[in-house]
C-alpha cells in the first residue's frame, strides 16, 4: 500500500455516498453504484443464512449416527445450504456488486445502459429471496439443490414449487444483470476504450453475461414445466406416465453446469486484476486470458452431460461428454498457467487482496484438477454422489470463486467507501479462511474417494476422524468469513481516508476519486494504452 | 463539486430530452436500446427453445400418440390464427415504417389494427381452448376431455386415443405449456401496445425520435415467429401427404 498517499489523503466532498440521502434515496436510486451495494448487502445476508445450514450439516455430521436431527430435517438442510448458496449467493455474487459497482467504471460509462433495468433486477432479486425465505417459513425443501423429479414432482411433501419460483424469478434477475452487462461493454465505452484495452475482469463478465443471457431462460422453462407437473399432476418428466426424468436432468443442467461458470469466471476475472496489481506486471498472455474466459463460455454449454454418467445416458454420449469436459481444462489452465507467469520475476506486495489471490491459485488448481478426475467415466462411477464431487465443487465455488470475492472486496474496498481498512486484521483473515477452508474440504476428498456417500445424515464410524476435521474447519472457516464482515464494516465508518489510488494500480477505476463521484468521471475520460501496463517492474517504486 | 455538476449540464445543454443522462448521443442511446432488444430476443428463444427440446425427444419417441393428438386440434381456428398474425406482423411493420417517417395519424391507425389483430388472435385462442377444458364430442356421443381436469387427461371414452393415453397426456402438456405461453407473451404484448399506442396519440414520436415503436415492432415479430414454428409442429403433425 503506498502510504505516502494515504498519508495525505482527504475524502472527496461530494460522491455517491453523500450526494443524495435518505432510505429513499437508496430504494429509488438508478446509480449502479448503490444497486451494487444494495446486491452487496442483500447477498450477504443470504451468504450467512447459507452459512448458518452449513454449520448446522457440520454439527450433525460430527458424530456417526448424526445426533442433532432426523434423517427428514437433514435433507432440509443441506437442500436450503444449495439454493440458498448456489441461486441466492454464488450466482449474483461477483457480477451484481463487483461488477455492478466497477464495469462502468473501469470502461469510463456514467452508468450502465440500462439504469432502471438494473434497479429492477434488485428488487426481482429480492422478491425471489422472500420466495426462497416463504419456502424456509413453510418448512424447507428436501429435494437437494438440483430439484431432480420424480421426486420433486410427485413424491416430495415439501413446498418444492415455492423454493422453484424463487429460482425461477431469481434467474431473470441474473438475465437483466446479464443483458445490461452486455450492451453497457458493447455501446458504453469511453474513446479509445477498444475491446483489447478492456481490463480482463470486463472481459470475464461479457463471458459470464453470455451464459446469464443464454443458460438462464432454460433453467426457467425447466422449473416451470416442473411445477406445471407437481401442481396439475400431468406427465412431463414423470415416468410413471410416459414422462423422462432424465430429461429433466438434461434441461436442469444445460443451465446449471454452465451456471458454475457464472460462479466463476466473474472470479476469473478479479484474480487477473488481483495479480496484476499485486505483481506490479500485465498479465502474461493478455489475449490469451481474454479469450480463454470466451473459450469457457462456450464449451462450458458443452458439457452438462457430465452430470449424468450414471443416470441412463448412452455410452456414446457420455465418452463425448467426457472428451469435452476434459477440454474445458485447457481454457481453464491457460488462465492458471498465466497469472503465475505474471506472478514470475513481478514485483510483488503481499497485501491482503494478493493473498487472496495466491489462495484461489492453489484451491482453484486443486478443484480443477479433480475436475478432471470426475470427467474420467470410469473413476466417475466409482466417485459419483461420493464426498469427493462435493469437496471438488466446493474448492471451485469457496476456494475459487468466494476466495475472489473476498479478494476483490478487499481489493475494491478503498474505492467503494473512499476508506483504507485495517490491513493487519484483514491478513490475519485471509489466513484463517485458507487454513479453515482446506481442514473443511481436504478430507472430505479422502472420506469421499473411501465411498462415504454425499447426501446422508449419518456415515459408517471409521469415517468419523475425517468428519471431525472438516466440522473443526468448518467453524475456523466461519469464523475467517465474520472477521472481515466486522472490520470492513468498521472501515466504512472510522477508516483512515484512501485516496483515489491505494495500491498505486493502473485502471481507470483508480483515476477517478475513491469514493467516485455520481457519474463516476467529471469529464469522460479518453484512454490511450491498455489497461495493465504497468511497464517493467523495477521502473514502478511502490511508494 | 460544481465543477462537476457545470460540466455535466453543459454536456446536456443542447441535447434532445429524450437522450438519458448517462449516454453521449442519440445514437448511442438508440444503439443500446436495440441491442438490449435484440439480446432479450435471445434469452427469449431459449426460454422457449427448452419446451421446443422437450417436444423434439417426445415426437420421436411417442409419435403415433402425437399424431393422433395432433388431430383432436382444430385446424381450421389454428389456420385462421396463423393468418391474423401474418396479417398483424404486416400492420406492425407499416406502423414502424410510419413512425420513421413521422406520420402520426397513421402510425395510430397501423396500430390499432395490430392490437385489434391480436386481440382477435386471442379471442379464437379461448373458444380452442374452451373447447379442450369442456371437453368435445365425439362422432359416436362419447366425450373426451383434453385439459388436465382431475389430474388427467381423460381420453378413456375414444376409442383410439385410450390405449396410447399417456403419449397423447403428454403431447396435450406440451401443447398448453408451449401455446399458453406464447399466449402470455401476446397478452403482454398487447399491454405494451397499449403503452406506445397512449405515446403515438400523445405525438411523442417524430421522425427522429421513434424507438419504442421500433423495439416493440421487433418483440411482435419475434412472437409471430414463434406460432409460425407453433402451428406446423403441433396442429400439422400427421396431416401430409
Amino acid at each position: 500500500m503506498t502510504t505516502s498517499d494515504a498519508a495525505t489523503a482527504v475524502m472527496p466532498a461530494r460522491h455517491y455516498l453523500n450526494e443524495q440521502r435518505g432510505i429513499r434515496s437508496w430504494l429509488l436510486t438508478t446509480d449502479h453504484k448503490r444497486i451494487g451495494l444494495l446486491y452487496l448487502f442483500s447477498i450477504t445476508a443470504f451468504f450467512f443464512l447459507g452459512g448458518f445450514f452449513a454449520l448446522l450439516i457440520r454439527l450433525q455430521l460430527l458424530s456417526p449416527e448424526g445426533a442433532l436431527m432426523t434423517s427428514d430435517v437433514y435433507n432440509r438442510m443441506f437442500t436450503m445450504h444449495g439454493v440458498i448458496m448456489v441461486f441466492f449467493f454464488l450466482i449474483p455474487s461477483i457480477p451484481a456488486t463487483l461488477g455492478n459497482f466497477l464495469i462502468p467504471i473501469m470502461i469510463g460509462a456514467k452508468d450502465l445502459a440500462f439504469p432502471r433495468i438494473n434497479l429492477l433486477s434488485w428488487y426481482i432479486y429480492v422478491l425471489a429471496g422472500l420466495f426462497a425465505l416463504a419456502s424456509l417459513v413453510l418448512g424447507g425443501v428436501d429435494t437437494g439443490w438440483t430439484f431432480y423429479t420424480p421426486f420433486s414432482t410427485s413424491f416430495s411433501n415439501t413446498p418444492v414449487v415455492t423454493a422453484g419460483l424463487g429460482v425461477f424469478i431469481a434467474g431473470f434477475s441474473s438475465i437483466l444483470t446479464g443483458l445490461n452487462f452486455i450492451v453497457t461493454i458493447h455501446r458504453m465505452r469511453a474513446p479509445g476504450m477498444t475491446w483489447f484495452r478492456l481490463p480482463l475482469f470486463v472481459w470475464a463478465h461479457y463471458a459470464t453475461s453470455l451464459i446469464m443471457v443464454l443458460g438462464t431462460p432454460v433453467v426457467a422453462i425447466t422449473v416451470l414445466l416442473l411445477a406445471f407437473e407437481r401442481v396439475l399432476r400431468v406427465g412431463i418428466f414423470d415416468p410413471s406416465i410416459g414422462g423422462d426424468p432424465v430429461l429433466f436432468q438434461h434441461l436442469f443442467w444445460f443451465y446449471s453446469h454452465p451456471a458454475v461458470y457464472i460462479m466463476v469466471l466473474p472470479g476469473m476475472g478479479v484474480m487477473s486484476e488481483l495479480v496484476a496489481s499485486g505483481a506490479r506486471k500485465n498479465v502474461f498472455g493478455y489475449s490469451f486470458v481474454a479469450f480463454s474466459s470466451l473459450a469457457i463460455a462456450i464449451i462450458g454449454f458443452l458439457v452438462w452431460g457430465h452430470h449424468m454418467f450414471v443416470a441412463g445416458q448412452t455410452v456414446y454420449a457420455g465418452l463425448v461428454f467426457s472428451i469435452l469436459t476434459y477440454l474445458v481444462g485447457v481454457p481453464s489452465a491457460v488462465k492458471t498457467f498465466n497469472w503465475t507467469a505474471t506472478l514470475y520475476k513481478g514485483s510483488i506486495s503481499y497485501d491482503t487482496p494478493t493473498l487472496y489471490a495466491f489462495g484461489f491459485l492453489g484451491l482453484f488448481l486443486v478443484g480443477g484438477l479433480t475436475g478432471l478426475f470426475l470427467a474420467a467415466i470410469g473413476l466417475d462411477i466409482h466417485l459419483t454422489d461420493t464426498y469427493f464431487v462435493v469437496a471438488h465443487f466446493h474448492y471451485i465455488m469457496v476456494g475459487g470463486t468466494l476466495m475472489a470475492y473476498l479478494g476483490g472486496l478487499h481489493f475494491w474496498w478503498p474505492k467503494i467507501t473512499g476508506r483504507l481498512y485495517p490491513e493487519g486484521w484483514a491478513k490475519l483473515s485471509a489466513l484463517v479462511v485458507f487454513i479453515g477452508f482446506n481442514l473443511t474440504f481436504f478430507p472430505q476428498f479422502i472420506v469421499g474417494y473411501l465411498g462415504m456417500p454425499r447426501r446422508y445424515a449419518m456415515y459408517p464410524p471409521e469415517f468419523q476422524l475425517f468428519n471431525v476435521m472438516s466440522t473443526a474447519g468448518a467453524s475456523i472457516l466461519g469464523f475467517g468469513y465474520l472477521l472481515p464482515m466486522i472490520y470492513l464494516t468498521w472501515a466504512w465508518f472510522y477508516g483512515k481516508p484512501a485516496g483515489n489510488n491505494p495500491w498505486g494500480s493502473k485502471g481507470l477505476e483508480w483515476e477517478t476519486t475513491s469514493p467516485p463521484p455520481t457519474f463516476n468521471f467529471d469529464r469522460t475520460p479518453v484512454v490511450t494504452e491498455a489497461t495493465h501496463a504497468y511497464g517493467h517492474p523495477e521502473e514502478v517504486k511502490v511508494a | 463539486m460544481p465543477e462537476a455538476a457545470l460540466t455535466h449540464a453543459d454536456l446536456h445543454a443542447h441535447a434532445s430530452p429524450r437522450q438519458q443522462h448517462h449516454f453521449d448521443t442519440m445514437a448511442q442511446q438508440k444503439e443500446a436500446a436495440t441491442l438490449g432488444m435484440w439480446v432479450f430476443l435471445v434469452t427469449e428463444i431459449m426460454f422457449f427453445g427448452g419446451m421446443f427440446a422437450a417436444y423434439m425427444i417426445y415426437r420421436m419417441w411417442y409419435f403415433p400418440g402425437f399424431a393422433a393428438a395432433s388431430e383432436e386440434l382444430d385446424i381450421t381456428l389454428g389456420g385462421i390464427n396463423t393468418v391474423v398474425l401474418i396479417g398483424s406482423s404486416l400492420t406492425v411493420a407499416l406502423a414502424v415504417h410510419a413512425a420513421q417517417e413521422g406520420k402520426k395519424n397513421q402510425t395510430v391507425a397501423l396500430l390499432i389494427a395490430t392490437g385489434l389483430l391480436g386481440l382477435t388472435f386471442l379471442v379464437i385462442k379461448y373458444f380452442e381452448y374452451k373447447v379442450k377444458i369442456v371437453g368435445h364430442h365425439l362422432p359416436d356421443g362419447t366425450t373426451i376431455t383434453l385439459f388436465p381436469a382431475a389430474g388427467f387427461f381423460d381420453v378413456s371414452q375414444s376409442e383410439h386415443l385410450a390405449p396410447i393415453a399417456s403419449q397423447v397426456r403428454i403431447f396435450m402438456v406440451l401443447y398448453f405449456a408451449l401455446t399458453g405461453m406464447h399466449a402470455l407473451h401476446m397478452i403482454i404484448g398487447i399491454g405494451i401496445l397499449g403503452v406506445i399506442l397512449w405515446m403515438a396519440i400523445k405525438g411523442a414520436f417524430t421522425k427522429e425520435w421513434h424507438v419504442p415503436v421500433e423495439l416493440f415492432g421487433l418483440y411482435w415479430h419475434f412472437v409471430d415467429i414463434v406460432w409460425i414454428f407453433l402451428f406446423p409442429l403441433l396442429y400439422l403433425v400427421h396431416r401430409h401427404g
